[in-house]
């Protein structure tokens, strides 16, 4: 589904801060294609801002400095729709007034043209995916673990050229926790993403086998 | 790597605003301008400065006049209470009414009355109520004559505009719970209820006694600014007041409009003196509201501190529950009457349905109707349009700056609500001469919209601010610009609440009485302002027909904005 070249995602002295509090000073981190780097730390370390940060939508009063790059491109300045980062969340977020399609469409980049075969795109992935005939589906009636795949599909579809990871696993049950995240990861492997896993739970570090990076609240 | 940039410690992102916030200050101007300059056109005039009439230098004489004139204290009075009644009155009923919800399923049928209640002007059912309540009206045919005795309407019986604004207070009431008892839906959202009743249960708490000591304080809190808002109405009303007030003397507000409306252009300075001093008394009705608020707290916090656990307060609550549920069925009830008056052939007393049926009125008077229908509906959508759109805009623009709102903000959305209109609509009008707009088809859309933008907004402000960001964050992600996560993903997902917004601007528009007269220098009429005229004498089957335009209109427009999202989405359980 990606046509761009893979490239790391680097950060290069990063620095999160409230007033009276650093959460992240000069961080400095670059992720290779393909690579899971996994992010721990407890709640209210910080987490979810870095990542905010990276995607551009960091929010007052938080303050952050240090430059964010993909390949050699530089992201900062760039508004977060700009940016080639997917971002997945806790909730799948899935939109709840589209079908799964139309999800899948408003996701798929748009130098893909054309209605059929935009939808022929939309259509493999699904297929790829196990989820073959779910695209005329309303969102709400798919079960968690299908809605958690159209959420990817649908990240992926937009060609990001690095995946930011917020937790997407923790709501979903053990069994499927499982399943997704090697779905995840896999798809994350296979197109060469750079991809930085933001989590507290161990079992998700040890499943993406890579660097981990502490932060301290 | 690259070397810390020392001045690079700011946010990383600037949202582009894309012209908004110029629409954003357009908004505040549309409305905050005609309730300033307003505010001065009448205060001058007040004190005889107004050139254009030969009034040129400030005097005390406006002042004078208005203390000479007869019964003024009454009229006063009349105001002072009639206000304060209605207001406590539609808050002890909304605040029993909300507390016996959860407990009797009766309370939640009744409460699917309160949004077409909302719906209806206020003038709508004032007329509706005075033909249920008046000697010869609904009430009294079905007791007479078997119980009562009466072959012909009692005269001796004083039941509409009795002197003591009793019926005005009652007409209120009928309009004011609902909006209560919606304000209050809106705040126990805020309130973690479910939890509080748990806690009061386990600790011996009657549910009633628990909802009085635990939620009510939360939800008084946040519905302080609608209460006001609807204290203000209660005391300067005049379209109610014209209906079921007495008429010498009338209320303050009606005396000041009477004489604005002479064509003794003398008159313009008590009346403007009138206005002010309604100004001047809503002031300190607030005052003493705001002091009563700090005596009903300390006497609650005592209460509470006792312990009790069940007490008179369940009987109180039960019973002005009760009178709640019967206000909505009372509103509905007037509308029915007035559906039958303009259905009746000959409808005498005390028959309790007219003999005869027949469509002649609806065929008679439809096309004399039909302008003032046209004026009403094209100044409702325009203007409901117009506002939600500045709204949205508003919104839009507070979304992408991240800010939390301010609440400066809904002090400012309060101002056309808490001021009398009558203290403002006057010198409104002197700018539009000066304009050369006044009684052109803008100038009244501009008023309408002094008063359909603020309920427009605070409609829709509650549900947009609650949209979870991260479906916009995650629409950025896959690269929807700004204004495409509005068209493709907020907006569509906030279909409902926006056409709820526009439908409630819309019936808010419907109903506006003195800024149409205002503003439209007498001359553009819509079904509120025809509907007042002939409620002074005409007949019942013509204001049958009037009444039940009236209230048809805002019915339709929040049936759209039910009906059209229930439509769209009727395959996305999502939105259910």
């Amino acid at each position: 589904m990606t046509q761009t070249v893979p490239a790391a995602l680097g950060l290069h002295g990063v620095t999160l801060e409230l007033p009276g509090r650093t959460f992240v000073h000069d961080l400095t981190l670059a992720i290779g294609p393909g690579e899971i780097v996994t992010i721990m730390g407890p709640s209210g370390a910080g987490k979810s801002s870095l990542l905010a940060y990276i995607g551009g939508f960091l929010a007052p009063p938080f303050v952050a400095s240090g430059d964010v790059t993909i390949g050699t491109q530089r992201l900062n300045g760039l508004l977060p729709h700009e940016r080639p980062v997917g971002i997945l969340f806790q909730d799948d977020l899935l939109f709840p007034h589209f079908s799964v399609a139309g999800n899948l469409l408003f996701g798929l980049h748009a130098a893909v043209r054309g209605v059929s075969q935009r939808r022929h795109e939309v259509e493999r992935a699904l297929a790829d995916a196990g989820l073959a005939g779910f695209a005329e589906r309303d969102p709400a009636t798919l079960s968690g673990g299908q809605r958690a795949r159209v959420a990817l599909l649908r990240t992926l579809l937009a060609r990001p050229r690095a995946l930011l990871l917020d937790e997407p696993f923790s709501k979903l049950d053990d069994a499927l926790r499982e399943d997704i995240r090697d779905f995840v990861f896999s798809r994350a492997r296979s197109f060469g993403l750079p991809t930085l896993l933001v989590t507290h739970d161990e079992r998700d570090a040890h499943a993406a086998g890579g660097r981990v990076v502490n932060l301290d609240s | 790597m690259k070397a810390l940039r020392p001045l690079s410690r700011s946010l990383d992102v600037r949202f582009p605003n894309g012209g908004l916030a110029l629409v954003r200050a357009l908004t505040l101007a549309v409305f905050l301008v005609p309730v300033a300059a307003g505010l001065a056109g009448t205060l001058l005039p007040a004190f005889g400065y107004l050139p254009a009439i030969g009034g040129h230098a400030l005097s005390l004489a406006p002042w004078s006049m208005l203390w000479h004139e007869p019964g003024i204290a009454t009229s006063i009075r009349l105001s002072a209470q009639g206000g304060l009644l209605a207001t406590l009155l539609s808050l002890a009923l909304a605040a029993a009414f909300a507390s016996s919800m959860s407990d009797h399923p009766m309370y939640r049928r009744a409460a699917r009355l309160v949004s077409p209640l909302l719906a209806t002007p206020h003038v709508a059912i004032a007329i509706g109520l005075a033909f249920l309540v008046a000697p010869s009206g609904w009430l009294v045919r079905l007791v007479s004559p078997w119980l009562t005795g009466w072959d012909r309407p009692p005269g001796e019986l004083v039941t509409v505009r009795d002197p003591f604004g009793l019926s005005m207070a009652l007409g209120l009431v009928l309009k004011e719970t609902p909006y209560l008892l919606l304000m209050i839906g809106a705040a126990l959202r805020q309130v973690p209820q479910a939890a509080l009743r748990r806690v009061g249960a386990a600790l011996g708490y009657r549910p009633t006694t628990t909802w009085f000591k635990l939620v009510f304080p939360l939800v008084y809190a946040q519905i302080r600014l609608p209460v006001y808002a609807v204290l203000a109405f209660s005391l300067s009303n005049v379209e109610v007041g014209l209906i079921l007030a007495p008429g010498q003397p009338p209320p303050l507000a009606i005396v000041a409009a009477r004489w604005f409306a002479d064509y003794d252009l003398s008159r313009y300075f008590p009346a403007a003196a009138a206005a002010v001093l309604q100004g001047v008394l809503v002031a300190l009705a607030l005052l003493a509201w705001r002091l009563g608020e700090a005596i009903v707290a300390a006497v609650g916090k005592r209460w509470c501190d006792r312990g009790a656990r069940a007490g008179a307060i369940v009987l109180v609550a039960a019973a002005c529950a009760a009178a709640s549920a019967a206000c909505l069925g009372v509103g509905a009830l007037s509308l029915v009457g007035m559906g039958a008056w303009s259905l009746a052939q000959s409808w005498r007393f005390p028959e309790v349905v007219p003999a005869a049926w027949t469509l002649a009125t609806w065929q008679l008077q439809g096309p004399r109707a039909a302008e003032a229908v046209l004026t009403t509906l094209t100044l409702a959508l325009a203007s409901a349009l117009v506002a939600t759109m500045l709204v949205i805009a508003c919104l839009e623009l507070e979304t992408r700056r991240s800010r939390q709102p301010a609440r400066r903000t809904l002090m400012l959305v309060y101002v056309p609500l808490l001021v009398p209109q009558i203290a403002f609509l006057y010198g409104f009008q002197v700018l539009l001469v000066c304009l050369g707009w006044d009684g052109r088809w803008l100038a009244v859309l501009w008023a309408h919209l002094v008063f359909v933008l603020p309920y427009a907004f605070l409609s829709l402000a509650d549900p947009w601010r609650a949209l979870d960001p991260r479906y916009a964050l995650s629409a950025a992600s896959l690269g929807a610009s700004p204004w495409r996560v509005l068209w493709r993903v907020r907006l569509p997902m906030l279909l409902k609440p926006v056409l709820l917004a526009w439908a409630i601007g819309c019936a808010v528009s419907v109903g506006l009485y003195l800024p149409t007269l205002f503003a439209g220098a007498g001359r553009i009429a819509t079904l509120t302002t025809d509907a007042v005229t002939l409620s002074s004498g005409a007949d019942r089957r013509i204001m049958g027909v009037f009444t039940i335009l009236q209230a048809a209109i805002p019915l339709l427009a929040y049936i759209t904005a039910l009906a059209v999202p229930a439509a769209l989405y009727a395959r996305r359980k999502g939105m259910a």
